[in-house]
């Protein structure tokens, strides 16, 4: 079944905390008040231009699996190729902030608002993570069946998954569209396959080619978190 | 020079109406234009990136610098155009093709024009004949560029490659930087150098175009 939805900026707007950590300011620092003012500032903004859309429809495995395979570029094993046939609901999703806000933050960077510009960027980079956790909520049904979203352009799923991705979903009814190298536009949208199914279905070991490349590692705090659940 | 260490001091404090009145006071005091951007405001900025290096200041206050910087250099750019002032060397910037992510990139740019250089950025999701066409017809010294993903981290390495093919391989100087890509992969696909941040990519740019 195919559903979406509009999400207000106030239930994703992402914390100070969570902004300056993206600035490289952790938890345990103390940022001049004029750094807290730009944080507060790129805050307001968000609330004023994030539109929080999202679109999501349910496959079946064998959907998936062809979907998956794409246009044969994935790397030759990938999680999500030993994830998704042994989980119990695949969904079909995409979020979206809306173009407002990635406009603004390229008017910002044009007219020299470096800092304000990067502040808004992380702004919605986090609020774009939020939305996306917000569906994934959705279809988390507890402890014995967790949703973990998975994107193309990570984890050996080549980007190129994004066309077959895109002819499925169709997202151009909440406004996003694929650009020939297949990013997506609004900049701040994600997409991606929501697995459930038992949480150990969801761990792996970062041993495949891709990973010696991998720096984020947040798979390892995706993982750690519905396991300890 | 007294104002010159006045304009390096407000230009670390991120103070951008003190930065283009100071400039301007500099200007009418018959300042030779170089002098102005290297000691007060490319010589504040120099400060700006040694505090960030050594973690003293953060991020949102490099920024605040530079809009500073700008402001200053808005009001000596047609003195030393007029001068003929060249710049430290042009670099060409980007994110390779297929990733969007640029964020890292923009910062890179806004610290290599702190430091003097010229910057043409091509934006993100660029193609490796971009890169190499926009060196061609720019005459640049270095190219940058940056990914996020992992998949796309080979683009860059067809940058450099079709450097090579196209006879710019010993002119034209690489780097690349972001999240996956490290010393290694630098050194595997053929880069002249790999920044881990903004700071240390002024820093390997300036050692690359000695």
């Amino acid at each position: 079944m195919r559903e979406s939805c509009e999400i207000p900026a106030a239930e994703i707007l992402p914390a100070a905390e969570a902004l300056l950590a993206r600035q490289g300011i952790g938890a345990g620092a103390d940022p001049p008040a004029r750094v807290r003012a730009l944080c507060q500032e790129a805050r307001a903004l968000f609330g004023e231009l994030a539109r929080g859309r999202a679109l999501w429809e349910e496959i079946s495995a064998a959907e998936f699996g062809a979907l998956f395979a794409g246009e044969g570029r994935n790397a030759p094993e990938t999680p999500l190729g030993g994830i998704y046939p042994r989980a119990t609901r695949l969904v079909l999703y995409l979020v979206t902030l809306g173009p407002a806000i990635g406009a603004r933050i390229t008017e910002l960077f044009a007219g020299r608002d470096f800092a304000l510009a990067s502040m808004l960027d992380a702004a919605a980079s986090e609020g774009a993570e939020r939305l996306e956790r917000r569906i994934e909520q959705r279809f988390d049904e507890g402890p014995r069946q967790r949703a973990l979203c998975y994107s193309p352009g990570y984890c050996g799923w080549d980007i190129s998954g994004q066309r077959a991705l895109f002819a499925r979903l169709r997202p151009g009814e909440i406004g996003v569209t694929l650009r020939e190298s297949c990013l997506m536009e609004p900049l701040k949208s994600i997409s991606g396959v929501i697995a459930v199914g038992p949480p150990r279905i969801h761990d792996f070991a970062p041993r495949h080619s891709f990973c010696g490349e991998c720096r984020s590692r947040n798979c390892r705090e995706r993982i750690a978190r519905i396991l300890e659940a | 020079m007294e104002i010159l260490e006045k304009i390096a001091a407000q230009l670390q404090q991120g103070e951008e109406e003190e930065v283009a009145a100071l400039t301007q006071r500099a200007i009418d005091a018959q300042i030779e234009p170089k002098q102005i951007l290297d000691q007060g405001l490319i010589g504040g900025m120099n400060v700006v990136g040694e505090l960030f290096r050594d973690h003293e200041i953060f991020l949102p206050e490099v920024l605040l610098a530079a809009k500073a910087m700008h402001a200053g250099l808005d009001r000596l750019k047609p003195l030393l155009e007029a001068a003929d002032v060249p710049s430290r060397g042009k670099v060409i910037l980007g994110t390779v093709q297929g990733d969007l992510h640029d964020i890292g990139k923009n910062l890179v740019g806004i610290m290599l024009r702190g430091a003097g250089f010229e910057v043409i950025d091509l934006g993100n999701d660029v193609s490796p004949e971009r890169f190499v066409q926009a060196a061609k017809e720019n005459d640049a010294a270095v190219i940058g560029m940056s990914a996020l993903l992992t998949t796309t981290m080979p683009v860059m390495k067809q940058v450099i490659t079709l450097l090579t093919e196209a006879g710019l391989g010993s002119r034209v100087r690489t780097i690349i930087g972001g999240a996956p890509v490290s010393g290694d992969f630098a050194q595997q696909i053929g880069a002249d150098a790999y920044a881990y941040d903004g700071a240390n990519a002024v820093e390997q740019i300036k050692a690359l175009t000695v």
